[in-house]
This record gives structure tokens, sequence and C-alpha cells, in this order.
């Protein structure tokens, strides 16, 4: 069967390529190990042993990923039958996801912050109960959040390499069911977390039908599955476009709901404020690079020649994405619903580079989406930090004052909102700048327009957050400022000095992502 | 000299580096270190003005900053005679306000903080005014802004000070967008950013365009400046310390978009309708201004006022294109100086008065305040135009080139001109005999916090500098004006100063008609303040042109009409559509400080099946355009 595959495909590579897919493997296999870890470990060695194996296991991977990419192919590599392709944009997406990774398995394994961790000490016990209120007190949490969380990686890095849309689609519930799991698991406020995940899952289902369906309908158009089969049967003519429209409209729900982009957003202010907050940035920087990674790949690889079709539907699409995250930002009291909203206008922005179908807008995206990822994962680590009696003080009014309280974490956030508003000398406006001057050499400058008005109507509710922090009298009451411990402290660190190199010096990052395209044929 | 100029920047980044990193370990020492960057870079400045030529423009290269395919955009930095200007002004004048800082900060606990976010200004300025590219400028741009927002919320024990700061940095960003849109522009059709190409390449662009690029600035400007529609902001800026007001919100800062015009001389040399509206605007503000300059009682706010009106004269001057680059900036310079001057000298009032600004309640200070009222004295004689002083030569010649223009713009923009000489000459007069002259109206009253008004002249650190300043606004006009010193070494960055001949008033008569107008100001104002008593309390019953005036002639209500309410009614309209925005929003507040999960949990009304719905709808939307598209 392989045989007769790769006759049709005409190339001539091994059956499988490890050294390509090597990182994730590692990823994958250390998931399993993890697994195993969890029945034969005793309960105190599950922490330490879990913590070391994925960190050991996102080394490995970089360091596999790091070996391969110095010498890979300049047009990538397809392999395991032409299902995933293994070329420049997945190395770079991989290597930004196994980063982005890395600092938010630094967060998911703080347990100073939180005594004994974010995460709920037995999953089994109901809300609300006499246990409940002892699990709280108590040290333990659920040590499967880390192979989860590597599973959900391990998908992630499939999405973005997935070649044909049937391993994207079982790429998505690999890094979607994890992740439905852990947002369920805080320690407190455990009904808010519990209805998060379950909205979570629901729709996450709804998006899967809609990208289940429009698969089909896109096997119908096209015969075939594969990306690049795809492309070349819409430059013939003999087949129904109404098969083909269809199902990249349905195919583009499923996606789009992944990226939280508008309005396919009404799951992100919930599930963000519900799920702990490590759960919470691992989400919102790595499920974005791996939605838009695969929208990249989607929308370049089998759909340009179609582009003048669709485009004008996404123009539509990226601005109502703009004006909800912009706009509704606006009235959030809450710091993880607004975060929420800023990166539903985020994804606005991710979208017009997407739409660009040039090198400069490739490059420019996957630097964004990069930049996006370091700078919001140190946002949520600074929000994990910012507590009450009760947990985390999400609220606004809570933050009143706190430059007083704590001058330095003030001034962290605030550099962070000031990165997420596009203030220059941080990676948010070199991001936004590459990813705009990409979209209008590519003759859509109505649109750069558009964002740019919409981006500064963000700036004001990041502003809100600065004048509260800086310029309000603190509550009686407010919350405390927790001494992170030495894990938190090193994923804020990382991102708070990706998201200043990136801004002073995006030389590095912009060469590796402009190093080559898609791999095209097969 | 040249090569190493990012040392310029380098100095007073570097000193706000350690007094916001170095925390309170720096605080014994911190004022002087503040103090000393911003005095390095203007000996540096001042060296390389007297020891390198400027015939022609120097570009260095600091380092590679964004390069993203054909578009490469570099740290770099501009030498040349314009720029050289700015940084001797910018470090000059600022040196004397951080010294003076020293004195007017010494009783605030954050005096530290206060001069590192002042060492950030001057840093993020220089970078403005030396970037050799537009989007250096935008960082620079975007730095001043943010260190003018820090500064004016500086007092944040007043919710005023806050809303003040808001007000400044939204307004900023509707400037922003403009600036950031024409540079996206000059990207887009140019290729470039760079001065030098932008320049060299701008003649290829259709006239079009560049007229669009040139309106784009403009609104920049128009933000950055406090220039109408976008004035609104600066008085309010007035919230922040004096020194900040002085240096951010009078002699520095505001004048960027002054800069930004005159830097784009080539553009608006193409684009005679880009001109014009610069000059109409420049016009239309310095009415505007110094009408509700008249009608304020706060010593502070009129100056703020006084300000937009002064730079609406820049704005004019460098609108006439190379009739006036080299006058507006010329008048930039002078009126650093003096208004930096009045600034200082209101902060010294106010230092002696409890931190007051209400003008009804000084009178008569003169006599405890001699050294504040002599430097006043001679910034209020330098910018109402007293004959040989700076303002009569920088202001008359703006007023000259003005009336220089042919047919009705020269009766237009040349009268508007005279005749805000004439107002200014009104309310700088009413401000001074308000608060030196007359009755001492504090005897009788309190200030806000309660406490008795105790007048006494402020230590040598803030008088010296206010001296220098006042030196400087007797003899600068005379300098730079006399035998066209300023305009000529200015040609290479903005070309030659052209002289009207065809203009509506011989050009002879105009000075003394200045001199006249002003006079009469003077006069008026003698009349109704010098010679009677002004009350304590503020005459409610007054006037409409008055009560316009007090309500800033509806600045505020324009902008909100054209900006706010539209945002409201998007942001009501979005949260209708997205109804569990509102939900949060409500249920947030009520529940927010409550713990429990019980009551935390109501944050979350909103259903999966309304949720479901949306992205059915969504997606059936979607499939439909994409068809529809298709098959139309």
């Amino acid at each position: 069967m392989t045989n007769v595959f790769l006759a049709q495909a005409d190339i001539e590579a091994p059956p499988i390529d490890y050294a390509a897919i090597l990182p994730m493997l590692i990823i994958l296999g250390a998931a399993c190990v993890g697994v195993l870890f969890e029945a034969f470990l005793p309960k105190h060695q599950r922490w330490p042993g879990q913590v070391t194996l994925s960190l050991l296991a996102l080394a490995g991977a970089g360091v596999a990923l790091g070996a391969y990419a110095g010498d890979s192919p300049e047009r990538g590599v397809t392999t395991l039958s032409g299902t995933l392709a293994v070329d420049r944009p997945a190395l770079f997406l991989w290597g930004t996801l196994l980063a982005l990774a890395l600092a938010a398995l630094l967060l998911i394994a703080d347990r100073s912050v939180e005594p004994g961790g974010a995460f709920v000490a037995q999953a089994g016990i109901a809300p609300g109960t006499v246990q409940d209120r002892e699990q709280v007190g108590s040290t333990g949490m659920q040590t499967e959040v880390f192979p989860l969380t590597l599973f959900a990686l391990g998908g992630m890095m499939a999405f973005t390499a997935a070649n044909d849309l049937l391993t994207m689609f079982i790429a998505l519930e690999v890094l979607s069911l994890p992740l439905y799991l852990m947002c369920g698991l805080a320690r407190r406020r455990r009904l808010i977390s519990q209805e998060a995940a379950v909205k979570y899952f629901l729709l996450g289902a709804f998006a899967s039908a809609f990208f289940l369906y429009g698969l089909a309908l896109l096997y119908g158009y096209a015969g075939s599955v594969r990306l690049a089969d795809i492309a070349n049967a819409t430059a013939g003519t003999d087949r129904s476009d109404t098969l083909l429209f269809a199902g990249l409209g349905l195919l583009l729900v499923g996606l789009l709901f992944k990226g939280s982009v508008g309005p396919f957003h009404t799951w992100t202010p919930d599930v963000y404020q519900g799920a702990p907050t490590p759960i919470t940035a691992f989400m919102a920087a790595c499920t974005k690079v791996a939605a838009f990674g695969a929208i990249l790949r989607v929308l370049t690889v089998a759909f340009e020649t179609t582009n003048w079709e669709w485009r004008g539907v996404l123009w539509a699409v990226a601005i109502v994405s703009m004006l909800i995250g912009a706009v509704l930002g606006l009235t959030q009291t809450d710091v993880k619903r607004m975060i929420a909203y800023s990166s539903i206008a985020h994804a606005g922005f991710l979208l017009i580079g997407t739409m660009a179908l040039t090198d400069e807008g490739l490059s420019g995206t996957m630097f964004y989406l990069l930049a996006y990822g370091f700078t919001t994962l140190a946002a949520f680590g600074v929000i994990s930090l910012v507590r009450d009696s009760t947990g985390e003080a999400t609220h606004l009014s809570a933050w009143a004052g706190l430059a007083k309280r704590s001058p330095l974490l003030a001034g962290v956030f605030t550099f962070l909102l000031l990165a997420l508003a596009g203030i220059p000398l941080t990676s948010g406006f070199v991001g936004k700048f590459v990813v705009f001057s990409a979209a209008l050499s590519d003759g859509m400058a109505p649109l750069v327009v558009i964002a740019l008005v919409f981006s500064a109507v963000a700036a004001f509710f990041y502003l809100r957050v600065v004048v509260l922090m800086y310029f309000s009298e603190p509550a009686p009451e407010g919350p405390s400022v927790s001494v992170p411990g030495a894990f938190t402290t090193a994923a804020i660190t990382l991102g708070v000095v990706v998201t200043l190199l990136l801004g002073v010096a995006p030389t590095f990052a912009l060469d590796w992502a402009g190093a080559g395209g898609f791999a095209l044929g097969s | 000299m040249i090569a190493s100029s990012w040392l310029l920047v380098a100095f007073p980044a570097l000193g706000a580096l350690i007094l916001l990193l170095g925390g309170n370990r720096t605080n014994a020492w911190g004022h002087l270190l503040g103090c000393a960057t911003v005095i390095a870079s203007f000996v540096y400045g001042l060296a390389m003005f007297f020891a390198d030529s400027f015939a022609e423009a120097a570009d260095t290269t600091v380092y590679s900053w964004i390069p993203v395919g054909a578009l490469q955009v570099d740290f770099g930095l501009r030498i040349d005679p314009l720029s050289v200007t700015f940084v001797l002004l910018i470090t000059g004048v600022g040196s004397l306000i951080h010294i003076y800082s020293i004195g007017y900060m010494a009783e605030d606990r954050d005096r530290r903080r206060f001069f590192a976010y002042l060492n950030l200004f001057v840093a993020s300025m220089l970078v403005l005014v030396l970037g050799n590219s537009f989007v250096t400028l935008y960082l620079g741009w975007e730095g001043v802004g943010l260190a003018s927002y820090l500064l004016i919320g500086w007092y944040t024990d007043r919710p005023s000070a806050a809303t003040a700061a808001k007000k400044a940095f939204l307004m900023n960003r509707v400037g922003d967008v403009g600036l950031a849109l024409a540079i996206f522009l000059m990207f887009k059709h140019i290729g470039s950013t760079s001065y030098a190409e932008v320049f060299a390449g701008i003649g290829d662009v259709s006239p079009g365009v560049v007229t669009a690029i040139g309106l784009l600035l403009l609104l920049g400007a128009c933000g950055k400046s406090g220039q109408f529609p976008l004035q609104a902001w600066l008085p309010d800026a007035m919230e922040g310390p004096t020194p900040v007001s002085a240096l951010i919100h009078a002699a520095t800062m505001v004048t960027a978009g002054v800069y930004l015009v005159a830097r784009s001389a080539p553009i608006y040399n193409l684009t005679e309708d880009g001109r014009l509206l610069v000059t109409i605007v420049g016009a239309f503000t310095l009415l505007l201004g110094s009408i509700i300059g008249c009608a304020y009682d706060d010593i502070k706010k009129v100056l703020a006022y006084s300000t937009v009106s002064q730079i609406g004269y820049m704005m004019l001057a460098v609108g006439l294109g190379p009739f006036g680059y080299a006058l507006g900036i010329a008048h930039l310079l002078t009126h650093g100086f003096f208004k930096a001057g009045l600034f200082l000298g209101a902060g010294s009032v106010m230092h002696a008065m409890n931190d007051e600004v209400d003008m009804r309640k000084f009178g008569g200070l003169y006599r405890k305040m001699p050294i504040t009222f002599a430097t006043f004295g001679l910034g209020y004689l330098a910018i109402i135009g007293f004959p040989f002083l700076s303002g009569f030569y920088t202001k008359d010649a703006i007023i000259e080139a003005a009336f220089g223009q042919e047919g009705w713009r020269g009766w237009i923009f040349g009268g508007s001109a005279l005749l805000a000489a004439g107002i200014t000459g009104f309310y700088m007069t009413r401000l001074v005999l308000l608060t030196f002259f007359g009755k001492q109206r504090w005897r009788e009253t309190t200030s806000a916090d309660g406490r008795e008004f105790h007048p006494h002249e402020s230590p040598p650190v803030m008088t010296v500098p206010m001296i220098v300043l006042a030196v400087g606004s007797v003899a600068a006009g005379a300098l730079l004006i006399s035998g066209d010193t300023l305009a000529e070494f200015l040609v290479p960055a903005v070309g030659e100063l052209s002289e009207s001949d065809h203009g509506v008033l011989p050009h002879a008569l105009i000075p003394w008609l200045t001199v006249l107008i002003s006079a009469l100001g003077v006069l008026l104002a003698w009349t109704l303040f010098g010679r009677r008593d002004t009350p304590v309390e503020r005459p409610a019953n007054v006037s409409w042109p008055v009560r316009a005036a007090r309500k800033d002639l509806y600045g505020n209500a324009l902008n909100e009409a054209l900006v706010a309410t539209p945002g409201l009614w998007l942001t009501r309209f979005s949260v209708f559509a997205d109804n569990r925005g509102v939900d949060g929003a409500v249920n947030g507040l009520a529940a927010g400080l409550g713990g429990g999960s019980g009551r935390l949990r109501r944050l979350q009304t909103g259903f999966v099946r309304s949720y479901a719905l949306s992205m059915l709808g969504g997606g059936v939307l979607l499939v439909g355009a994409l068809l529809a598209v298709r098959y139309s």
C-alpha cells in the first residue's frame, strides 16, 4: 500500500524519516512514559518524576530539533507516506511550541505560589463538599497534568506539520482532548473550572464536527484528503465548486475555532477564565500557534489558487474578530477575560498576516505567533501571582494601586501590556509591523487601516489596567502579591526577556521565520 | 563626534535605567544622576555643534532593527542642522528644568522615580529628533507619549490626574494612527521609511498619495502638538508637576508636531493642499488657544492655552512651506525659552502658595517674590512681543510671512495671527496683573486644604534656572533672526528661506502694527484688571463669549461628538450583540469581591447552546459568503 502511494507521489524518500520527526516522537514517547509513572511511582515521587521527565523531554526534543534543523533540506521533506510535512515553517513552529511549552510547563509545575500547585488534589471529589475543602488545603496534586500537557503538545506539533486533512483531524483531537480535561483541574473555584471544561468540550466537539464535515466535502471534491491533491484539483475546472467552497468554509470554522477567531470565539473568555491559570497560559500561547500554523498551511498549500474567492470572506472574519476583541475587551472587569478578548483581537491581526500568501506574510505571521505567545504567557504568569485569601484575585478592582504594593510586578505587567498594545521596543510592535507591512504589499491596504484603528482602540483597555495599577488608591483589603517560586520566576523572566529581545533585536527570529516556505509538492 | 552621536541618547537612557532598576537604593543621589546625564548630553551636543560642520546630513547606522524581506529598518541617527538645533533645545532647557526639579520636587518621596521618568522622556525625545527614519521617529514618538502619560498622572491622589493622563494618551493615539498610516503608505509606495530614501523617492509618487501622506502626518502632528481638533488634552495635562508642564508640555514634546512637518519638508513642498491645511489648522488653533486663554483663572491652564496658541503660530509658519520652515523653528526655540521660563515662574508661585493655581487668590506677589517676578516679567514681555525681545522677532516674522501670502490667504492668515497677538497681550497682561499686582487677595483666603498662605521666594536651585531662561527669552530672538542666522544654519535640512514679495501689506509696516495691536490688548487688560479689584470668587453671571471660552470653545464637546460618542455606541452595540458581556460585567462587579465558587459561578452566564448557535450562525454565514462570492 505504502509503495503504491509513493509511486503515485513520485518521490524517493524513506518511508519514515525518523530524524525529521524525532522531536515529536520524543514528546509523545515521554507522554506515554509519564502515564506509566502515574501507574507505578509512589505518590510522593510522582511530582518530581513527572517534572524531570517533562523538562528532559522538552530539552531532548529541542536538541533533536536543533540538530535536524541545522541541515534540513530547503524545501522540507514529507514522511510517513506523505502525511507529515517537516519543512522550514513546521520546524519554526515546532521550535516555538517547544519553547512556549517549556515556559508553560514551568508555570504548571510551580507549587510555591499556590501551596501544592494550581491543580486539584483529587479530581474525583465533588466540588463544595467537606472533602473538597480539605483538598484545597492539602499539598498533593493530580500529576496527570504533565503527561496530558505532553500529549497536547505532541498533537499540536503534528497539527502544524499535518500534510493531509485526516492527519490534521487526528492531531486536532490529540491536542484538544487533553486540553478539555486540563481545563477542569483547578484546585480552587472548581465549579467554574469544570464548567469551562464542559463548555470547551461541547463546543470543541461541535467545531470538530464542522471540520470533519468540511473534510468529507473536500474529499468528495478532490477524491483525496491530501492538501497537495486538493490544490491540484482546484486547478481543473470540471468539478463542483459548491463542494469545494462549502468544504473550505466548514473546514475553516473548525480551524478558526481553535484559533479563537471571532465569531467562533465564544468559548474563549469563559474557558480562559475558568481554567487553572497555568493551563490558560498554555492554551493561549500554544493552541494559538498550532491553530494558526495549520491555517497557514491549509490556505497556502491547498487553497492558494482560489484565494480570490475566499480572501474577501476572511477579510470580514478578521474585521469581526478585531471588532469583538477590541470593543468587548473594553467592558471586561476580569483580567483573565480581558486577556481573552485581547487574544481574540490578536487572532484578527494574525489572520491578516495569514491571508497574505507571500513569504513576508508567512514569516511575519510566524514571528507574530512567537512574540504573542511569550508575551501572553508571561502575562498569565503575572496574573497567577496576584492573590487573596480565596485564590487568584482576577477582578480588576483588586488590581487597584498594585504599583504601590509591588512596583516590580506592576512594572513587568505594564511592559507586557505595552507589548500587547504594540508599543515600539517590544515584540508586539515588530510583530504588528511585519504583519501589516506584508498585508500592505499584498494589496490589503484598507484592512491594514482598519487593523490600525482597532489596535488603537485595544490599546485603551490595556491602558485601563495600567491606570488602575499606578494611578488608583489601593483597595484596603486588597490582594497580596505572592513571592513567586523559582519556576514561575523563570517562566515570567523568560517571557519578558523574549518580549524585549524580539522588540529590540528581532533579526534572528525574523531570519529563522523567513528561512523557507511550505513543502508544496509530494 | 558625529560617529558616536548615539551617546546623546545613551546618557539619559542609562540614567533612566539605573534609576528605575536601582529602586530605593538610588534615592539619595538619584536626582543628581538624573541631572548629570542630561547635562552630559547637553555638553556633548554643544561640543558637536562647535566641532563639526553640518553642511550635509550625516546618517549613522547604529544597528539593523527590523529586516523584513525588501524592507530594512535600521536604527540610525541623522545629524543635521535641524536635529542638532533640537538636541540643544531639549538638553539645554532640559538640564535647567532638571536642576529646577531638585528644588521643586524636594518634598516628594518619589523624587528618584520622577527623575527616572524625566530621563526616559529626554532619551525618547532625542530618539524622536535624531532618528533617521520615520520608524525611528515613531519609536521616540511613542516613548515621549509614554513618559508624558506617566508624568501627567504623577499625583496619584488626584483622580483628575489619572483622567487627564488617560485623555492625553488616547488623543495621542488618534494622532499616532495617522502617523502609522503615513509610514505604511510611504513603505508601500516608496519601499522604505528612511528619510534619505523617502525624500529621494517622493517625487515619483502620485500627487494624491503625497497629499494623503501629508494629511496623515498632519493628523499625527495635531495629536502630539495639541492642535485643533485634538487640542483638548494639553490643558488637562497641566495636572502633572509644573517642571513637567514646562519641559514636556511647553518647550519640547508638544513641539514635536512642528518638527515632524519641518522634517517632512520635501513631502510638504510637493503638496500645496497639504500645506494649506497645515496653515489653516495653525491659524485656527492660534486664535482658539488665545481666546480660551482669556477665560481661565487657573494660572497653568492659561499658560497651557497660550502654548496651544503659540504652537499654532509655529504650525502656521511651517505650513507656509519654504517661506516659513526656518521661522517656525525659530519661534519654537524662543518659545522654548520663554514658555519654559513662564512655567517655572508659575511653579515658583505655586511652590510659595501651597500649590494653589487659582489666580484670583494671588495678587500683589511682586513684593514677596522679586526674582520670580523679574524673570516672569521678562518672559511675559518676550511672549507679548515687546520690541527687541525674543517674541518680537520670531512672532513678527511669522505674521509678516503670513501677510506675505497672496490674496485672501494673506488677509486671513495674517489677520488672524495679528489678532491673536493682540489677544495674547490681553490674557498675558491679565495673568501678570492678577498674580503679581493689585491687592494681596491671598491674605483673606486659604488654600483648598485649609492652610494660610505664606508666600516666600524660592530657593536658588529653582531661581537660577529661571534667571538663565529669562536671559534666553530676552536675547534668543535677536540672535536667531538678525542676519538670518538660524535660517542659514538650517538650509541643509529645510531648504532656503524664501522671501515673499507679493504681500498684501507693506513689510515695514507689519512689526509696528503688531506692536500696536499687542499694546491695545495690554491696555484693555490693564483697564479691566489693573484699575479695579478682582473678586476672589469667580463671577458666574457672564456673557456668552466668556461662557464659551470657559468651556474650551466646546473643544471637548467636539471631541466627544466625533470620537467618544460613536465609540460608546459601538461598544453598546457590540455588547448588545454579545449579551454575555453585559452580564459578565454586571455580575462581575457584584461577585468579584465576594469569594466562593457558588457566587463566582454566576460570572459564567453564557449558555453553551447560545454559543453553539452563534458558531453555527457564523459557520452558515462563512459558507454562504464563500459560495456567494464564487457564484456571483
